[in-house]
């Protein structure tokens, strides 16, 4: 397969993943945002929102104030900013576009039915229904595009690279928001209540379809241990970063070349510290420690991946 | 020809009766409820949208995708025209590759006085580096695009050859998937040609054209990419060909030949059906600013490494002022009576050309004779006087330029338009391939003006297209 044509693929399906992880994190902060606080709260906890997807920054740029409406749009809207929803969606399509012969039609007619049907989105429309209308709209055409892939693409390359997009992505956004209580910690004023604990965890699940799930596995309260537990080691829980690197080290097997024995390595050792590690130990130097090194790994993987695979070699 | 009010209707003869090949029908058109038609047409666009079968406008915004108008009266061709046609096109086809195997080696046919050799040999679609390289198989044009239209009481015209990079091709296929799936009853009715093997037919004839000594040739489709007009074409034929669509940065070029960069390593490549044009090819070779190209492609392809179709330099084969030379040529090479009719051609360049043109340009169609895709013209009949105006300042500062034609009285076909059916003027584009042997799928692409009395047919200006039925007999 053309270098450039797995890059297509690979980016393809980031895009979409992150559209998706995107309209999740939005969701639960915006139900956050809904609790009875004060406005410095809801100030701060859109600061961490934007923190924890790496947009801080390029907000801060636009010299906006900070609340509900100009983060939200932000995020979901802005066409300049290239991490919002929206623009995740035009690079997913236009990832796909470019490579539409490698697609079956049924894969690419789905990522550009979403990119059309995006435009009936209207942020002014979005005042009267509620955003939750359109995070629902992402997730379920994230589902589709993910179920098609899944049951209409030959298991070659393309289904291999593709695939590889989504785990990587996946494992990225999954740490990301597991950090989200040490953000919302950062700068708190008051000591945190219970109350609030709880419904910050289990907002916090509900963003990754894990609250029924929690609640299956471990009957129980919920404890910031279990969570970290449930999300980083569980074997059979397909958004926590075990089984993201399961597939991920899975997938490099099916696509090794000459150039990839390190990264398959490196991707490996990881594999392995989560399929055989207790999470006590893992967070025995503090949860946000290991998510910052977790997910400086899962940088470099990307990088690497980049670099045996992606980047077109010329001799 | 010429123009004499009432125009040769495909369906329909001089007294209003239907054609024998229409028969079956129009029976069917009359039995169907025209709410069911409306909504196969909602249905249509709807699905052309979602399968994003598009094509990019230049001069609007960037990255504008429009449809083209898709109509559902097909164009049928009865068994016994589409045999004479192709008998004809065959015809043209190898006397065109003739003609540019001719000017690249031993150039007999300037030698014999029947062109004009500074025609050939001073025109800007003439590439002299070309001059000496033997192609695979002398084959040059491999895709040709020939542009038919019907006058008069009904005889068939070449309007055009396209031997470069013609286009249109996946919607042939893909207007007759769209009938088949919409009115699947009314095919039960007809005995309608297959086109859907195009594909096969194309990888086949890339395949005879490979590199001496190639045992099993890898074949790539070379875009521009995907702001390219044509990109959904370039994308579906690779798909169905199941070849990879390669952008010139994913090609390099070695001593040992063209190297595609794959997620293992590189890989050879021996055939390029590129859909680029030669300017941009290779930088080293020709435009130095080209970012689409192939630095080395150039040198490799001349040292027959590796086959480019269509070859280099085959433009100057279709331009404007050698199409009047086409019927000496079928003459000239093969020795036979040419089969398909040329339009009458005014080449301004001629002092007395010029003078009759300028004085008849209300009634002249004039086109550049480097332009393609309906940019550039002047249809006489059709215009303003001030456009006339503009464009006889525009022939006079430099009339080498332009072509000048009768205006045709194109032939026209019952339409989808707002007001309901009525009759459009329309064209034919079958694509001719040639490799060891020539081969095509019976019919082409039809185009058809949608505008009432327009002869512009192409899409860029607002042209659409109609599934083309060759009845078997």
């Amino acid at each position: 397969m053309l270098s450039r044509t797995a890059d297509n693929l690979y980016w393809m399906a980031r895009y979409m993943e992150r559209a998706e992880n995107l309209a999740r994190v939005l969701d639960v902060h915006h139900r956050l945002s809904l609790l009875p606080q004060s406005a410095g709260e809801i100030e701060r906890q859109w600061t961490a929102t934007l923190d924890i997807m790496g947009m801080l920054g390029s907000f801060r740029e636009r010299e906006l104030a900070v609340s509900t409406d100009t983060v939200m749009h932000f995020m979901m809207f802005d066409r300049d900013n290239p991490s919002s929803i929206v623009s995740c969606l035009r690079a997913a399509r236009e990832n796909a576009h470019t490579v539409r012969g490698t697609l079956t039609s049924e894969l690419w007619e789905a990522i550009n039915a979403t990119w059309l049907k995006l435009n009936d989105f209207a942020p002014a429309r979005l005042a009267e229904t509620g955003p939750t209308e359109f995070f629902d709209w992402v997730k379920h055409r994230s589902h589709l595009s993910r179920g098609v892939t899944v049951g209409t693409m030959l298991r070659d390359e393309a289904f291999h690279f593709t695939r590889l997009g989504t785990y990587i992505e996946r494992a990225d956004n999954t740490l990301r928001i597991l950090d989200v209580k040490y953000h919302l910690l950062l700068g708190a004023h008051a000591p945190n209540d219970s109350a609030v604990d709880y419904y910050q965890w289990s907002a916090l699940l509900h963003s990754v379809s894990a609250f029924e799930i929690y609640r299956r596995v471990y009957r129980d309260q919920i404890t910031p241990t279990r969570v970290a537990e449930l999300l980083l080691l569980r074997p059979d829980m397909p958004r926590s970063l075990a089984y993201c690197m399961r597939e991920v080290y899975g997938l490099l097997q099916a696509v090794a070349n000459g150039r990839s024995s390190e990264t398959q390595r490196r991707a490996g050792e990881l594999e392995a510290s989560l399929r055989f590690g207790r999470v006590e130990e893992l967070i025995a130097d503090g949860l946000h420690e290991y998510l910052d090194t977790a997910l400086n790994r899962i940088l470099d993987l990307g990088q690497r991946i980049s670099n045996d695979f992606l980047v077109p070699v010329t001799t | 020809m010429g123009a004499s009010g009432a125009f040769f209707d495909e369906m329909s003869g001089a007294d209003g009766t239907t054609r024998p090949h229409y028969a079956a029908f129009e029976r069917w058109l009359n039995s169907t409820a025209p709410e069911r038609i409306e909504r196969k047409r909602v249905q249509a666009d709807a699905l052309f949208r979602r399968a994003g079968i598009t094509f990019a406008v230049y001069g609007e915004a960037a990255g504008t995708e429009r449809l083209i108008p898709f109509d559902m009266i097909p164009r049928i061709i009865p068994a016994d025209e589409w045999t004479q046609l192709s008998a004809g096109l065959r015809q043209r086809i190898r006397t065109l590759n003739a003609f540019l195997h001719d000017i690249y080696h031993d150039q007999e046919i300037l030698k014999a006085g029947i062109i004009p050799a500074e025609q050939v040999l001073k025109n800007a679609q003439y590439r002299p580096e070309m001059h000496g390289v033997d192609v695979a198989g002398g084959i040059y044009s491999h895709i040709s695009g020939v542009d038919i239209v019907r006058a008069g009481a009904g005889e068939f015209y070449v309007l055009e050859d396209n031997l470069r990079v013609p286009s249109g091709v996946s919607y042939m296929i893909e207007d007759r998937r769209m009938m088949m799936r919409l009115f699947p009853d009314v095919f039960a009715k007809h005995r309608v040609a297959p086109v859907e093997h195009y594909p096969d037919l194309l990888l086949d004839t890339l395949r005879t054209v490979a590199p001496n000594g190639v045992l099993d040739p890898t074949v790539v489709l070379l875009t521009p990419g995907s702001y390219n007009s044509a990109y959904f074409e370039h994308a579906f034929l690779a798909q169905q060909m199941g070849i990879e669509l390669v952008e010139g940065r994913d090609l390099f070029v070695t001593n040992e030949g063209v190297f595609m960069s794959t997620t293992r390593g590189r890989r050879r490549v021996d055939v390029i059906y590129r859909r680029i044009d030669d300017d941009f090819l290779d930088p080293q070779a020709f435009r130095k600013d080209s970012m689409l190209g192939v630095p080395g492609l150039f040198a490799a392809y001349r040292a027959g490494k590796v086959t480019l179709a269509n070859a280099i330099g085959t433009g100057v084969a279709d331009d404007k002022s050698i199409y009047p030379y086409v019927p000496d040529m079928v003459r000239f090479y093969l020795g036979e009576k040419p089969l398909l009719n040329n339009v009458p051609t005014y080449m301004l360049r001629k002092p007395e050309d010029l003078a009759y043109t300028l004085e008849h340009l209300p009634e002249l169609v004039v086109k550049e004779v480097h332009g393609a895709g309906g940019y550039g013209m002047l249809v006489g009949p059709a215009s303003t006087k001030a456009e006339i105006e503009a464009f006889r300042a525009r022939i006079i500062a430099e009339p080498e330029k332009y072509i000048a034609q009768p205006t045709l009285a194109l032939s026209t076909c019952p339409t989808f338009v707002d007001s309901g059916v009525a009759p459009r003027h329309l064209d034919l584009r079958p694509f001719v391939l040639s490799g060891s042997e020539v081969h095509f799928v019976p019919g082409g692409l039809t185009r058809v003006a949608l505008k009432a009395g327009s002869l512009v047919v192409n899409s860029s200006q607002g042209g659409g297209t109609k599934d083309t039925w060759v009845l078997e007999s």
